[in-house]
């Protein structure tokens, strides 16, 4: 194995480019490690990230939102005040992967690069609407969060490119994020089921709403149906259930060790109920 | 064979180097090429939390970086945690409280809570359990390490 | 000296002083298993079958051996032919022969220069295998047409016409079942199963081999017992056992999981095949869940009949268990302990030892007793709901006590249900109120504990301080109890006790810490090793006083003249007989070997109270109470942690930790990430309650603690979703999908 630690994303894209075995690109690792701890993936060329100075950076962008480094750790977006009085649901998403420790390494891009659809991190930056920048070997290009993953383990990401880092657009007014996630512990597991909201409002009505599900298809799922089962609402009951019904009806999940598809259908609506409330909860002020 | 890496890093303050497989983990380069056992391996995938040491004050498990990411780093383990003589108010605590059994936890938790009261010298008790979730402990049910962690923090809050 | 029952009033006994290892254990200085590394050493790794159960056609190791670095390979023809019964299967489980029996099952072994050489040296060796059907359930590998895992395999207990995957039979009982159950005013029968469970030690399986082509060698290992090390090795190698000197590391937990072989064996014969070279053997926690004993699962009937006032008139149950491809499930425990909380008058209980794919089940934490806790205190509980019966004053009117015929035969002596039982009711925890989708849970549980081949020595230094030497590896603070055992017998500070953990060379034969045995049994030979030492050290006070040593009695550390002849002499300290030693007789020392018989079980009582989200399925735990008879706790806050991680363990079992086999019978969670242990924050702290009614079998009045403490969880959680939910579940785990099916199931 070939240990790279290139200074610049163009270097390390042209080095993933010219590599002729399997390319992995190191930032937290907790993913690549265990899988070469457990010989499932064992790259001929491991291209280090964390020495290009702007994957490590979160910056406020010019209009108001932000940029997260491709090789910033969860505990440092956990940290930074300002992002998480912005966006708390696309920050808890991610300070729900793993431990303390894990928190200490892993990255959101890593999280999205993995390809999981219970991928943690990934829902509340669908919900936020985030785009990622991609560099490769024909340049660079603005794209959508929901367009990398490609299934279990896959991305549209070609040979060559890597993300450089996520763009998060500005808060706005009375806007509001949640995440939640099913798992059996109180930590530490992958998610059986789990959902971001993202709410802004007029008043108490619902006048823009996102709603992704992870972990109950092959890819994590942006489910257009909920979000406009309560657009226009103040939350109701009735608005709730028909949110409910939209992300359970959206799911196509798999039984298997880790949830039934039974299961999963019914706490995917669950989950969405709970997620909206506490996205409402913020979107009008409230620290919930 | 994969030619080896030269390293140079420091090792609870002092500067150390190692040659190493870029395949190795940090936890098996401070183990096998430093001699530092403390750091323990319980699984490898960082599930459990044994191997937790801090990379420039960041907990971390070693398990999970690789020996040549610690180049020019700073590595905290439960070596360095004792002032000569005197044991850290954590590590007393532990002992007084019989927060261990088998003891092959212990180094990850106390680098772990370690970390926790120098970041938070107050934790509530939900909050040291959340910070040590992924250190497990087969032996104790974690009832008298939380005790241990919580009265630790409470001393040194006293003393300071 | 005289030896009457156990001692009410202690000097030491009851105090909670620093572990003597903790300095060692809070620093990283303490070694381990794997903390050993010795010049030129090799490691070692195994090649394991993917397949659940397939016969092995070929081994070709040619491409490995041709690698740089790798010594020697290892398959079943390294090892002796001709072994049988127990040794025979602990060979086969070590190193497959013509069939690789579950997934995991080790078919080859390397030793190479360094741990990633032999890595890619395992991956290079290439196994053909013929893939043979295979079975997992224990109810599948008992029904007709099951693929048979091995013919021949059962014993003479079997019934005629039973599947030869049934491998043992059990069958006890007494009083005439069908009058008991006409007495009752209410009789419930229901089906119960429990999966297994790994004991989950965070310190993998590691050891450091060493052995000549002349049979000798020598090993550092962690293990709950090096004398089983030594025995089960030299069996399995076709050696001598004195040939082998075993040394045990500290233990990084065992909870039976490390009273029995899987890599030592090949360590060994991967030694003798590279010149005797050490090799250094590490398991990982992949290997650990597929390849070591987790416990039997099980799947049970069980019927029990009440009159109306509380009184349990008949229980009869049926246990199948599998442990694995090899016999020894624990189902004779099981059938035993069904209903030892009881007096009942008319029982039965029948047991089947059934085979399957899957790894060879080890000893876990009092083996085969959680999962008939779980059938009969489920039942009960359903017994006292439905003819609103208080939980505890029904398990009081029915409580076994000192006199009661066990269900099992023997009479019990003095036993402390009745006082756990009381305990828990007058407990804070039994009236704390409970909100919405909340619900109570009470269960009681036995370990019958254990004596065992027992040898300790007590050696006094020059200065008057004391050395003792057990063989029982210290896995929770036992050389903290050992020394207050010591300085209480000899009157000395604790500080001035040292306590040893002797390799297989220095002492007789020990069985392992297990059985719950170390506290009672070599605690009884550390306390008889000093009144030998005793004796000697007053005979020495009374040669230089020129008195007979009877005259001479020992008290507070102090030889003192007695009795009205004695004459008048002032008491003579420890340290000064010590000081002399040499010229009076020569060093001093005491020893004891036994197999103890006077050890007496631990009942226990659990309260937790549990809240259930009514639209999740997930269980949250309250409150959790453990009330449990010590006999005499000799470091209350060591046996508290006995209690606690019982408790937590059996938490574990009952909500979240299950093994999960794919269709293809391959093991779909061999890793922490999905077999799911308790972690600090799913918690509450832990309350406990030491109720001591001591055991006449032991000078101090100790009963081992280990292992009870895992036996009432089941079936308490389980009583207490129960109450938050109104569905009784009758399959382990519980789940969050199985709890949200039964919630939104109508039916009851």
């Amino acid at each position: 194995m070939n240990y790279h630690t290139p200074e610049t994303f163009e270097d390390a894209a042209a080095i993933a480019a010219r590599a002729a075995g399997t390319t992995r690109f190191l930032a937290g690792g907790t993913d690549v490690l265990v899988q070469l701890r457990s010989d499932l993936v064992t790259p001929d060329d491991l291209i280090d990230i964390k020495h290009i100075p702007a994957a490590k950076a979160i910056t406020r962008t010019g209009d108001g939102g932000w940029r997260i480094g491709a090789a910033v750790s969860g505990a440092e977006m956990t940290e930074n005040a300002a992002l998480c009085a912005d966006w708390p649901g696309l920050v808890e998403g991610m300070d729900l992967i793993g431990s303390t420790q894990v928190q200490g390494r892993a990255t959101l891009v890593g999280n999205l690069c993995n390809g999981s659809p219970a991928a943690d991190g990934v829902p509340g930056l669908i919900a936020a609407g985030c785009t990622v920048t991609v560099i490769g070997p024909k340049g660079s290009r603005e794209v959508a969060v929901e367009e990398i993953p490609a299934g279990p383990g896959k991305t549209s990401l070609a040979k060559g490119e890597v993300i450089t880092g996520v763009t998060i657009p500005a808060r706005g007014q009375h806007g509001g994020d949640a995440y939640l996630r099913f798992i059996p512990r109180t930590e530490m597991d992958i998610a059986v089921v789990g959902c971001a909201v993202n709410l802004r409002l007029d008043g108490d009505t619902v006048t823009e709403a996102r709603v992704v599900l992870g972990a109950v298809a092959p890819t994590v799922r942006l489910v257009p149906e909920a979000g406009e089962a309560i657009l226009g609402t103040t939350l109701e009951a009735a608005a709730l259930d028909r949110l409910a019904e939209a992300a359970s009806a959206a799911c196509q999940p798999i039984d298997d060790k880790r949830g039934t598809i039974e299961f999963r259908t019914h706490v995917a609506g669950v989950l969405a109920r709970r997620a909206a409330k506490i996205a409402h909860a913020r979107a009008k002020g409230g620290t919930a | 064979m994969t030619k080896r890496i030269h390293v140079s890093t420091e090792l609870n303050g002092d500067a150390v180097d190692f040659l190493c497989d870029p395949r190795e983990t940090l936890l098996d380069c401070l183990r096998d090429h430093l001699g530092a056992m403390g750091a323990k391996e319980g699984c490898g995938t960082g599930d459990c939390g044994a191997c937790s040491v801090t990379l420039d004050g960041r907990l971390v498990c070693s398990c999970l970086v690789l020996g040549v990411e610690a180049e020019g780093k700073q590595i905290g383990t439960v070596e360095g945690m004792a002032d000569g003589e005197s044991l850290h108010p954590l590590q007393r605590k532990f002992i007084e409280h019989a927060a261990l059994q088998c003891g092959i936890c212990t180094p990850g938790i106390l680098v772990a809570a370690k970390n926790l009261l120098e970041r938070n010298p107050d934790p509530s008790e939900t909050e040291v359990r959340y910070w040590l979730a992924g250190n497990l402990c087969r032996c104790t049910g974690y009832d008298k390490i939380v005790r241990a962690v919580m009265d630790a923090a409470t001393e040194m809050r006293e003393a300071s | 000296m005289a030896l009457d029952g156990p001692k009410t009033a202690y000097k030491y006994i009851g105090t909670t002083p620093d572990r003597p290892d903790g300095l060692d254990k809070v620093t990283g200085r303490a070694r381990y298993g794997a903390d050993i590394n010795v010049p030129g050493m090799l490691h070692g790794a195994v090649v394991r079958s993917p397949h659940a159960h397939a016969r092995i056609l070929k081994i070709d190791a040619t491409k490995a051996l041709a690698m740089e670095g790798v010594k020697a390979v290892v398959t079943r023809a390294d090892f002796p032919d001709g072994l049988d019964g127990e040794d025979w299967n602990l060979q086969e489980n070590c190193m497959a022969g013509e069939k690789a029996l579950y997934d995991g099952h080790a078919v080859a072994a390397v030793a190479a220069t360094s741990p990633l050489i032999a890595r890619d040296a395992a991956k290079a060796i290439v196994v053909d295998y013929e893939p043979l059907p295979h079975v997992t359930d224990v109810d599948a590998a008992m029904a007709e047409g099951a693929p048979v895992i091995r013919d021949g395999a059962a014993d003479f207990s079997v019934p005629e016409g039973m599947h030869p995957n049934v491998v043992r039979y059990f069958e006890s009982g007494r009083g005439e079942l069908e009058k008991g159950f006409a007495e009752a005013d209410l009789v419930i029968e229901k089906s119960f199963t429990t999966e297994a469970a790994h004991q989950g030690y965070i310190e993998p399986q590691a050891c450091l081999g060493q052995m000549g082509a002349d049979g000798r060698g020598e090993m550092w290992v962690t293990t709950q017992g090096h004398w089983f090390v030594r025995r089960m090795s030299a069996a399995i190698l076709g050696t001598e056992a004195t040939g082998l000197r075993v040394t045990p590391s500290e233990i990084g937990g065992g909870f039976g999981g490390k009273t029995t072989v899987f890599i030592e064996p090949l360590s060994l014969a991967l030694s003798r095949k590279a010149g005797g070279k050490p090799v250094k053997m590490v398991m990982t926690r992949g290997e650990v869940l597929r390849a070591t004993g987790p416990t039997a699962s099980a799947s049970m009937d069980v019927k029990m009949g009440i009159t109306k006032d509380g009184r349990i008139t008949a229980a009869s149950g049926t246990f199948r268990m599998q442990g694995g491809a090899f016999p020894g499930a624990p189902v004779d425990v099981t059938t035993m302990l069904a209903f030892g909380n009881y007096d009942i008058e008319h029982v039965h209980q029948v047991g089947y030892d059934v085979l399957a794919n899957r790894p060879k089940q080890a000893a876990y934490r009092a083996p085969g007793a959680p999962m008939a806790a779980f059938a009969t205190e489920s039942v009960l509980d359903e017994l006292c709901r439905k003819l609103g019966l208080d939980p505890i004053d029904t398990r009081l009117k029915n409580a076994a006590r000192e006199g009661t015929r066990a269900t099992f035969g023997p009479k019990y002596g003095p036993i402390g249900l009745v006082e756990t039982l009381e305990a828990a009711k007058a407990h804070a925890n039994y009236h704390a109120p409970l909100g919405p989708n909340q619900g109570r849970g009470v269960a009681s549980g036995y370990w019958m504990n254990h004596g065992g081949e027992t040898s300790a020595s007590v050696a006094i230094s020059e200065d008057g301080t004391v050395t003792v030497s057990i063989g029982t590896p210290d896995i929770g603070g036992s050389r903290a109890s050992m020394a207050l055992m010591a300085a209480e017998a000899f009157g000395v500070a604790y500080e001035n006790v040292r306590v040893n953990i002797s390799d297989t060379g220095a002492l007789g034969v020990n069985e392992p810490t297990h059985g719950s045995r170390a506290t009672f049994a070599s605690g009884l030979a550390t306390i008889r090793a000093a009144e030998d030492c005793i004796t000697k050290l007053c005979k020495r006070a009374a040669d230089k006083w020129g008195i007979d040593a009877e005259a001479v009695t020992w008290e507070d550390g102090c030889a003192k003249p007695s009795g009205p002849n004695a004459g008048e002499f002032p008491p003579m300290p420890i340290a000064e007989i010590a000081a002399e030693m040499g010229e009076t007789g020569g060093p001093i020392s005491g020893h004891f070997e036994d197999t103890p018989a006077g050890f007496s079980g631990s009942f226990g009582t659990h309260v937790v109270d549990v809240e259930v989200d009514p639209e999740t399925g997930r269980t949250t735990i309250l409150r959790y109470l453990v009330v449990q008879d010590a006999g005499k706790a000799i470091h209350p806050a060591y046996v508290e942690g006995q209690f606690q991680g019982g408790a937590v363990q059996g938490i574990g079992w009952t909500l979240n930790e299950e093994y999960i086999y794919g269709q293809d019978g391959r093991l779909q969670n061999a890793g922490f990430l999905d077999y799911r242990v308790p972690v600090a924050s799913d918690l509450p702290m832990i309350d406990t309650v030491i109720v001591e009614v001591p055991n006449p079998g032991h000078p101090y009045g100790v009963r081992g603690v280990g292992e009870t403490g895992i036996t009432p969880p089941l079936p308490a959680i389980a009583n207490a979703v129960r109450e938050a939910t109104g569905k009784r579940i009758t399959d382990l785990p519980l789940r969050p999908s199985r709890v949200l099916a039964a919630i939104r199931d109508k039916g009851d």
